[in-house]
């Protein structure tokens, strides 16, 4: 039901001031100037550690990691440790993510378990968690276990808070309002509560998608033969430091795709919030 | 007598808290007795902190009295009652629903269809001017707009009372006197049946048929004013009318302001 007549576009008493079109302030200025840096950068990189005499297994020049990069795909198989280390990370992100979320909806729901865990969920929030991966290791054995559990571990935590935080500092009025309109608990929870989280929530992921990468590169660094992390034990085995480079700047790439992943379903999901005040 | 014509009616009505300390109890409003008839629009006035809001929380079944009986057409009230309607100084409408869908949520507890759910909204979006909106967010809308989608969500559970617990008090002077004019169009020509707290005096002389006057902490009420004035359903008309400013004499002098202000 479209009414014919509605206007494209109502009210706008939250919107913000616009950027201006032209001068240091606009967008293509601001664009251009990321650009101008990144390329100073790479230039800075090529150049300079040479001519200050520094070796190239100190520091590799932008060429150097690019030859090894060639190298890589062709002797290492670089892309089936990409796609593990991917694979692992998503699946932990998403593992972690939800049983994160799920706790903190929960405890949430009820402020008796809340109040009787918050200490120990301090306490396991402030341990670290990456600390763990040597134990998975000697319980898991040298499989993509460990690192999974370290991801999901890492990623737990920050969501389940987030969650948590959000349930409870809920406007009491909305509640009374659903109460006043006879709704039960699970309407409360489905029809106010968990849309009202979804800002935390999705705070919460953005968070999560960091360290997922963090949790997958330790779990690979501490054991295993597959992923980027290995890859970073193993040209440091070799004194290979553009390996070691290279898979640090793929690991970056892996958590910016992961990153921008979770931006896009953050857009889709909160669109009623106005863009300035996201 | 007309018992009948009795909407909403207190009868000595108290309610104690546990104070912060937990030792004492705190009494919020004493021994309240008020009643509402058909279509009829009483405001009650009092200082801050005189339980103007717990006795919106009991009539609302939010909360129960810990002496007294509330009676709601006749029948007391023991919960949250599908017959009455409430608003606060927040509109509360929720961010990620569309206005309409904003307009439905009162009946979703209900066994009505889909359909009939989103014509019962329409209608109110109508009656409250806001048709256009009916596909924008809350936040496409100005404060007086969205006042009027929360009025139109409170009209489209079709309550027996209307409880509006300064609805104005967050707006603007020019807003404020625009939605007090759009309500009180809305409110006579439905002929519904309001309860309006409120710490504006001209407010409440100039929308109600009956000022309830309520003293400091425990609240009573102190004093009934019948106002007797025209045009209640153009409160700019009322605004201008000399004796509108009488009225609200009365109540300065009722609420012993001047006196305060003096100290």
């Amino acid at each position: 039901m479209e009414p014919a007549s509605r206007p494209t576009q109502p009210v706008a008493s939250d919107h913000p001031m616009p950027a201006p079109a032209t001068g240091l302030g606009s967008p293509t200025s601001i664009f251009v100037g990321s650009l101008s840096f990144g390329l100073l950068f790479l230039l800075a990189w090529q150049f300079l550690p040479p001519a200050l005499g520094v070796p190239s297994y100190i520091i590799p020049t932008v060429t150097d990691l690019a030859r090894e990069f060639t190298r890589m795909v062709q002797r290492e198989n670089l892309m089936v440790h990409v796609v593990s280390t991917v694979t692992i990370a998503t699946a932990g992100f998403v593992i972690g993510s939800f049983l994160g979320a799920a706790m903190g909806y929960v405890l949430g729901m009820s402020v008796f378990i809340e109040k009787v865990l918050s200490p120990y969920i301090l306490g396991l929030q402030i341990a670290p968690k990456v600390a763990f991966a040597p134990l998975f290791i000697m319980w898991l054995g040298y499989n993509a276990w460990p690192k999974l559990l370290v991801t999901v571990l890492v990623v737990f935590f920050p969501i389940l808070v987030n969650v948590l935080q959000s349930m409870k500092t809920i406007d009491r009025d909305l509640i009374n309002l659903a109460r006043a309109y006879s709704m039960n608990r699970l309407q409360i929870f489905w029809k106010i509560e968990v849309p009202a989280s979804m800002p935390a929530l999705m705070a919460g992921l953005r968070i999560g998608a960091t360290l997922a990468v963090i949790g997958v590169t330790v779990g690979e660094l501490v054991g295993g033969n597959t992923g980027l992390g290995y890859l970073i034990t193993f040209g440091e085995g070799q004194a290979n430091t553009a390996m070691v480079f290279n898979a640090i700047v793929l690991l970056t790439l892996v958590g910016i795709v992961l990153y921008g992943a979770v931006t896009m379903i953050e857009a889709r999901v909160l669109h009623y919030i106005p863009r300035a005040m996201r | 007598m007309l018992k009948t014509a009795l909407v909403l009616d207190l009868v000595g009505v108290t309610k104690r808290f546990a104070a912060p300390n937990g030792a004492s109890l705190l009494t919020a409003i004493d021994r309240v007795s008020l009643d509402v008839r058909a279509g009829e629009f009483v405001a009650v006035v009092g200082p801050s902190g005189c339980g103007k809001s717990t006795i919106l929380n009991l009539v609302a079944g939010l909360d129960r009295p810990s002496e007294g009986r509330i009676l709601l057409n006749g029948v007391p009230v023991e919960g949250p009652n599908p017959t009455v309607g409430f608003m606060l100084q927040k509109d509360l409408l929720l961010p990620w629903r569309t206005i309409v869908h904003n307009v439905e949520f009162g009946l979703e507890a209900r066994s009505i269809s889909r359909a009939e759910r989103r014509q019962r909204a329409l209608r109110e979006l109508e009656r409250c001017r806001l048709t256009d909106f009916a596909q924008s967010y809350p936040y496409q809308l100005s404060g007086g707009m969205r006042q009027r989608a929360a009025l139109a969500r409170t009209l489209a559970i079709e309550p027996a009372i209307v409880l509006l617990d300064e609805p104005f008090s967050a707006l603007d002077a020019q807003t404020k006197l625009i939605l007090q004019k759009s309500f009180a169009q809305t409110i006579a020509s439905s002929q519904i049946t309001t309860l309006l707290i409120t710490h504006d005096l001209m407010e409440a002389v100039i929308m109600s048929d009956r000022i309830l006057v309520m003293s400091e902490r425990p609240g009573r009420i102190v004093e009934e004013i019948p106002v007797d004035l025209p045009d209640r359903d153009n409160p700019m008309a009322r605004i201008s009318a000399p004796r509108a400013r009488e009225y609200v004499d009365h109540l300065l002098a009722s609420l012993h302001l001047q006196e305060k202000a003096a100290a």
